[in-house]
């Protein structure tokens, strides 16, 4: 094992700041990164033992103990149980004979949970050793499970191919991309290097001034306007760096796997044209582990690029040197904000930092550095082939262009849809045929949970921001406990845990609804978690800290009816469960516990 | 250019360094802002939150904001005095502390707060997490129960060749402070024993000796925390 350890160590240069991508080679050759493993990684970087458990243990694709030949990660996110998780779920431990969480005696399979995978248009699904299996049933499980036990290999595993380049001999994978609505900005037909090729002719100040006429504001939910970015940036001095944040983790998005499926070039070339723009020659696309079925595809893509003189060395001629590199993700929802984001690119705990000192100054590996979504990067191509007042003259006043939105949950066409900014959500519901909603979820959990006598207002950052997830909600759900308990559910795993309100108020709201869910709630209970989730919001220093307790608040601001008929009303009601203990114990003693009853 | 910024707390004018934090600003100008994370010589975690000020309305964490020219920062608050106790009360919930026992009390700056902010019963239900204590290395017990994730030991405590002592373990809710065995081993006493002292709890004890100072003769027995620095510039 020490010999294989020391070559992927030297494949990374020796270096501590690929600790990301050591780890990601190391759990793939062996199924775990052992205590064994980690003295020889530590031993060869020269850095503690602690250091390397440290970002080990804050991703769950990397793990202590082993996993199995085939380890099976199905996603356990809102939209995945609305579409019959728990009947794959139940499936799977039965055909397996283990549960979640567990390893078959003989290693060769492993069942575990995850976050959403985005792949919310095809639920249920599951990751197996980085290959996506969608839209699974119990009969597919079944298939699934005997292919296992028959030693089958998982690509041979997949016996349909989803559509355009989810067919690609690289990808190879049974995802559909559901594009069900095609705009101008994104998604409409664009011919590789237009938009690069008339960046290069003008001069990058000149580029700047072009996004920001554009009125391109970050498409990743917190609508920056980019070419302020840009500016920050293109100020600063010394070597720079480009970002390109793939890490779409927010549940029931999965926008961007469709636009690096169809659209990669688009991205890297904005990429490109982010680096003229701001000085840099160097970028990365950060792209979550969950998309690893994509990383030879995207790869393969730079190359072609490179071939094109799209990329590489002296660009199109011009003299402007950039290149790209893919850095895999390993699973944390914290990440997608770009300063975790830059954390994890360095090989630490995808931890938010402080600000000041803003990226644009002091970003990856300490230099200036710009992070954008994958369809801003897109928005950028477009706009430099097409021209700002082109772009500008698209969607609302305070939000120009498109957006791609992912739609998902109960609707008749879920999928991806380009719209100009400015459509009502009862548009938004008619589109994707939507009957008998009971609420939409914009813009994830983190968002907005709306109730129908809002559904006239319009998805613009002015007025109803997204990133671009929105989850159709129907009557028939239990909305606190399908979808409010969830949400606090993923927070609370998903909070680094740096700031003490994130960490512990999370738990503490988590273990409150729960409460009210199972009947125990009072009256009270309601007030004090509205009044919680205030302090959450007030204390907490990163986007994810600060959103987190909106499940929460935004359904008792919008269902407070929900609460009030699930809490009763007294002024005190024990949270200690009597006959629950008893049952408890008596199990464990091995006796009938009827005789307490 | 002058370095100098003015800037007001609660309307008290007060001067800093451009650059400097408004929780070190602050005590240079005789204010204390509470800090459980914050060591002036480190650079700041901004972890703990105990420090969030207004500062033109907004919540900002004192340790990690700059002080600015014409600040106008808020600290003594009603609704302020009600968040610092809160977070007072979720460590107190989160962890598992027990004062009378623990070897820190009197010196202890979670105490100390409880008592500042006349904590009484938490309102948030008691979590009970069960947390490991490892007493493996020579000159250290890691009594987890009591950690509040400062990360003073992480950011300060390295090894001669600027490797961490001490590093985190997890996120989230299983997030946990981890030592390291190896490096540990070659601790020095006297970094032991300032690993010790700048642990705002009881979390990090140096083996072998014990409530050297007697319980009444502490840093918070006699004076409330924070008072050496109000009282400095009256």
């Amino acid at each position: 094992m020490k010999e294989k350890i020391i070559s992927i160590i030297g494949a990374y240069g020796k270096d501590a700041g690929r600790l990301m991508d050591i780890l990601t080679d190391v759990q793939a050759e062996f199924g775990s990164v052992s205590h064994e493993a980690v003295a020889v990684i530590a031993e060869q970087l020269h850095i503690s033992e602690v250091d390397v458990v440290q970002t080990r243990s804050f991703y769950h694709f990397f793990t202590c103990q082993p996993v199995g030949k085939y380890a099976v990660y199905l996603n356990n996110s809102v939209v995945s149980c609305m579409m019959g998780m728990a009947d794959v779920a139940d499936e799977f431990e039965k055909q397996l004979g283990v549960k979640f969480g567990e390893r078959t005696k003989d290693d060769i399979a492993s069942l575990h949970y995850t976050a959403c995978i985005g792949m919310s248009d095809q639920e249920p699904a599951a990751l197996i050793n980085n290959v996506v299996f969608t839209s699974l049933t119990r009969d597919k499980v079944k298939k699934i499970v005997s292919d296992i036990k028959a030693g089958k290999a998982v690509a041979d595993m997949v016996n349909e191919l989803g559509d355009g380049n989810n067919a690609n001999p690289l990808v190879k994978a049974m995802v559909k991309n559901n594009i069900r609505k095609a705009g101008p900005v994104v998604l409409e037909a664009y011919t590789s290097g237009a938009g690069l090729t008339k960046a290069l002719g003008m001069q990058p100040r000149e580029v700047i001034a072009e996004i920001k006429e554009s009125n391109l504001r970050g498409r990743g939910g917190a609508g920056f306007p980019t070419g302020l970015k840009w500016d920050f940036c293109s100020r600063e001095t010394g070597d720079k760096y480009v970002l390109c944040n793939a890490d779409e983790g927010e549940p029931g998005t999965f926008k961007d796997r469709v636009l690096l499926t169809e659209r990669s070039y688009m991205v890297f070339e904005g990429m490109a044209i982010g680096g003229y723009a701001i000085g840099a020659k160097e970028g990365i696309l950060y792209l979550r582990k969950e998309y690893t079925y994509l990383k030879a595809f995207l790869n393969n893509m730079l190359q072609e690029m490179r071939t094109k003189n799209l990329l590489g060395k002296n660009i199109l001629g011009k003299g402007f040197d950039f290149d790209i590199r893919i850095q895999l993700g390993a699973g944390a929802y914290v990440c997608g904000e770009e300063s975790g984001l830059i954390e994890s690119c360095e090989g630490k705990r995808g931890e938010p930092r402080n600000r000041p000192p803003f990226p644009a100054q002091k970003g990856y590996n300490s230099k200036p550095t710009i992070v954008n979504n994958v369809e801003t990067f897109c928005s950028a191509s477009r706009i430099l082939d097409k021209g700002a007042a082109w772009h500008k003259a698209l969607g609302t006043d305070d939000s120009s262009g498109t957006k791609v939105l992912s739609i998902s949950g109960d609707c008749k066409t879920p999928g991806i849809y380009e719209i100009a900014w400015g459509m009502s959500i009862k548009e938004m519901l008619e589109m994707v045929g939507a009957e008998d909603v009971q609420a939409v979820q914009v813009a994830g959990p983190s968002g907005i949970c709306l109730p129908p006598s809002q559904f006239d207002r319009k998805i613009a950052l002015e007025d109803l921001p997204t990133g671009g997830s929105m989850i159709v909600i129907g009557k028939k759900r239990d909305l606190l406990k399908d979808v409010v308990l969830n949400f606090m559910e993923f927070f609370a795993d998903e909070s680094c845990g740096s700031c003490v309100t994130c960490r512990s108020f999370n738990m503490i709201l988590k273990n409150a609804i729960e409460k009210v869910v199972e009947g125990h709630g009072i009256k009270k209970d309601i007030d004090d978690m509205a009044a919680w989730s205030e302090i959450i919001r007030k204390t907490t220093r990163c986007g994810l800290g600060q959103t987190s307790a909106n499940p929460i608040a935004t359904t008792i601001r919008n269902f407070r009816e929900l609460y009030e008929a699930r809490v009763k009303d007294v002024d005190f009601l024990s949270t200690f469960d009597m006959q629950k203990s008893v049952l408890e114990s008596c199990e464990v003693v091995g006796r009938n516990p009827e005789v307490h009853n | 250019m002058s370095d100098t910024v003015k800037f007001t707390i609660d309307g008290k004018e007060c001067q800093g360094r451009k650059g400097q934090n408004i929780v070190d600003a602050a005590t240079d100008n005789g204010v204390y802002i509470p800090v459980l994370c914050h060591l002036r010589d480190l650079v700041p975690a901004g972890s703990c939150r105990i420090c969030t000020v207004n500062v033109s309305g907004r919540k900002m964490a004192a340790c990690t904001t700059p002080v600015e020219e014409g600040m106008v920062i808020e600290n003594n608050t009603p609704e302020l005095t009600d968040i610092r106790k809160a977070i007072v009360e979720m460590l107190f919930v989160e962890g598992n502390h027990f004062c009378p026992s623990c070897e820190k009390s009197g010196n202890c700056d979670l105490q100390g707060l409880g008592y500042k902010y006349q904590m009484m019963v938490p309102r948030f239900p008691y979590a009970f997490e069960r947390r490991e204590v490892d007493a493996t290395t020579p000159l250290i017990y890691l009594e987890r129960n009591r950690c509040i994730f400062c990360k003073r030991c992480i950011r300060m405590i390295k090894d001669s060749e600027g490797r961490s002592i001490f590093a985190f373990k997890g996120r989230g809710k299983t997030l946990q402070i981890n030592i390291d065995k190896k490096l540990a081993a070659t601790l020095s006493d006297e970094l032991a024993q300032q690993a010790m002292d700048i642990c705002p709890v009881g979390c990090i004890l140096k083996k072998e000796i014990g409530f050297k100072d007697p319980i009444g003769t502490r840093k918070y027995d006699k004076k409330p925390i924070g008072a050496d620095i109000e009282n400095n510039h009256h």
